[in-house]
């Protein structure tokens, strides 16, 4: 697709490895770990993983009340994050109300801190009269998008996307096609996800989630490697400022890079096990939408989220189109699972990637599961020249999804 | 409790749930424009009033008149007295 051009012009981030995107980026260089063993999670009957990636230091109270209200955390963390992206971005104030701004922004469900706290009081004696009036608002299936908008005054279209895994990368691809073809100017795209026992159980329940290392967190998940056991959860948002090239060259905005592909699919095998065939096919498309081959793509920012059948399969696809000439790694392994906000939050430390000429290797991929082999894993940091990175999300409910983004410099 | 028992805890409720600075808590001030709550706010507020004090006012036709920190004051004491 080529209509009107889409770049990338402000990023922000709210992530276990930091709340801004140079701090991100940094760690990410560093080779840290986000995870750690979360008390809260021992108290939690059946649970048996305890380990997570929570984000810190997040202080709500900057936010004016009569806006955070009707926040939960996950909305917290999508304004502050979209904040950041404005700023970043240097975005003009008087345009946020124009109606040429939007906000695509999504999260895998609403509230369920808020859910859990309402019922709790709901269940001893059934009345709803110390019910407040901002609770909907937090158990909304579009309170990060809707909170952003109210609280930043934006009044162009307003989109909440929920595709679990893949809410952030869909979102970012929702958003360059509206810009592309001439629907906004600019948007908001990202996601967020605050963390909750009920997510570390979705994956727990279905033997998915790692916990194996409960007593040596930063050795977990190992993305690809032999020893993996499984996911690491985690919450934070990641939030783009697209806009229309156009756009962008006229204000004299600074261009991090540009969004050139895109594709969804869904996979029907099962909606819950990952299907080669279908990852591959998504990428092709991704690879025909930027007009480019295999051949092209510098570096793949993989979803692998360090679980049994994903991995191998999400390696075999990639081994199917790429086979061993393309760096690959997962950002799992330093981030865990940040769910709704981690397509976007790695599409951030990728814009990284590109700006530093700097690839970022797996953590905790030690020994490579021979059925990962095949494709050019990437161990350690490498610098190397990068400007094309294709970037994949694979989600449960069989929501497949990729993005390419290139250097803003090679135009 | 006292009267003034019944302003403070009135007042101390208020202030922590919309984060109000005691200074302008004031029985003058008037609650939308003073103190900058808004529709949304005043539902909460009767929830606030009703948690604090163990009554039902949700359905009163005075809680829709009520303008001032004052008012609430005279409302709430008029009802504990009232029950008493």
């Amino acid at each position: 697709m080529s209509l009107t051009s889409v770049v990338i012009t402000g990023i922000g981030v709210i992530s276990p490895l930091g709340n801004n995107y140079e701090t991100l980026v940094e760690q990410l260089f560093r080779g840290s770990s986000g995870i750690a063993e979360l008390p809260s999670l021992r108290a939690v009957g059946g649970l048996r993983s305890r380990l997570a990636a929570t984000v810190k230091d997040v202080d709500a109270k900057q936010i004016p009340r009569k806006h955070r209200r009707s926040m939960s955390d996950m909305s917290v963390y999508a304004y502050l994050a979209s904040l950041q992206a404005l700023t970043m971005a240097d975005f003009p104030q008087e345009q946020l109300g124009s109606g040429e701004l939007g906000v695509t922004i999504g999260s895998t469900l609403g509230s369920t801190a808020t859910s859990e706290g309402f019922f709790q009081d709901y269940f001893k004696d059934y009345s709803l009269e110390r019910m407040k009036s901002g609770l909907f608002f937090q158990l909304m299936g579009h309170s990060c998008a809707a909170n952003v908008a109210q609280s930043l005054g934006i009044t162009g279209r307003v989109m909440a996307l929920s595709a679990a895994c893949a809410t952030s990368c869909q979102a970012i691809g929702y958003a360059y096609e509206q810009i592309a073809f001439g629907k906004q100017q600019a948007i908001l795209c990202g996601g967020a996800d605050e963390l909750h026992p009920l997510t570390v159980a979705t994956f727990d329940v279905l033997h998915a989630a790692s916990t194996a290392w409960n007593d040596s967190p930063d050795q977990a998940p190992g993305p690809f490697d032999q020893r993996r056991d499984g996911v690491v959860c985690g919450e934070g948002s990641g939030v783009f400022l697209l806009e229309s090239r156009d756009s962008a060259q006229r204000r004299g905005a600074a261009i991090l890079a540009e969004v050139v592909g895109f594709a969804t699919t869904s996979d029907t095998s099962s909606i819950a096990n990952p299907d080669v065939g279908a990852m591959e096919r998504c990428m092709r498309l991704a690879l025909a939408d930027a007009d480019l081959t295999p051949a092209d793509i510098d570096y793949i920012n993989a979803h692998a989220t360090g679980t049994g059948q994903g991995d191998i399969a999400e390696a075999e696809a990639l081994r199917t189109i790429f086979s061993d000439t393309v760096p690959v790694s997962s950002l799992k392994g330093h981030l865990g699972h940040t769910m709704a906000a981690s397509g976007a939050i790695e599409l951030a430390a990728s814009v990284g990637m590109l700006k530093q000429q700097r690839l970022f290797a797996t953590r905790n991929l030690v020994q490579i599961d021979e059925r990962c082999r095949g494709i050019q894993h990437l161990q350690h940091n490498e610098e190397r020249p990068v400007s094309t990175i294709l970037k994949n999300n694979f989600a449960m409910g069989g929501i497949n999804c990729t993005i390419i983004i290139r250097s803003h410099a090679r135009d | 409790m006292t009267e003034q028992e019944v302003i403070e805890l009135i007042d101390s409720s208020l202030a922590e749930e919309f984060e109000l600075e005691r200074e302008a808590m004031t029985p003058e001030a008037n609650i939308y424009e003073d103190l900058g709550l808004d529709s949304l706010d005043t539902v909460d507020m009767v929830i606030v009033l009703e948690g604090a004090f163990k009554f039902k006012i949700r359905e009163e036709e005075a809680v829709r008149g009520i303008r001032t920190l004052g008012d609430i004051h005279r409302f709430v004491l008029s009802k504990m007295e009232q029950q008493s």
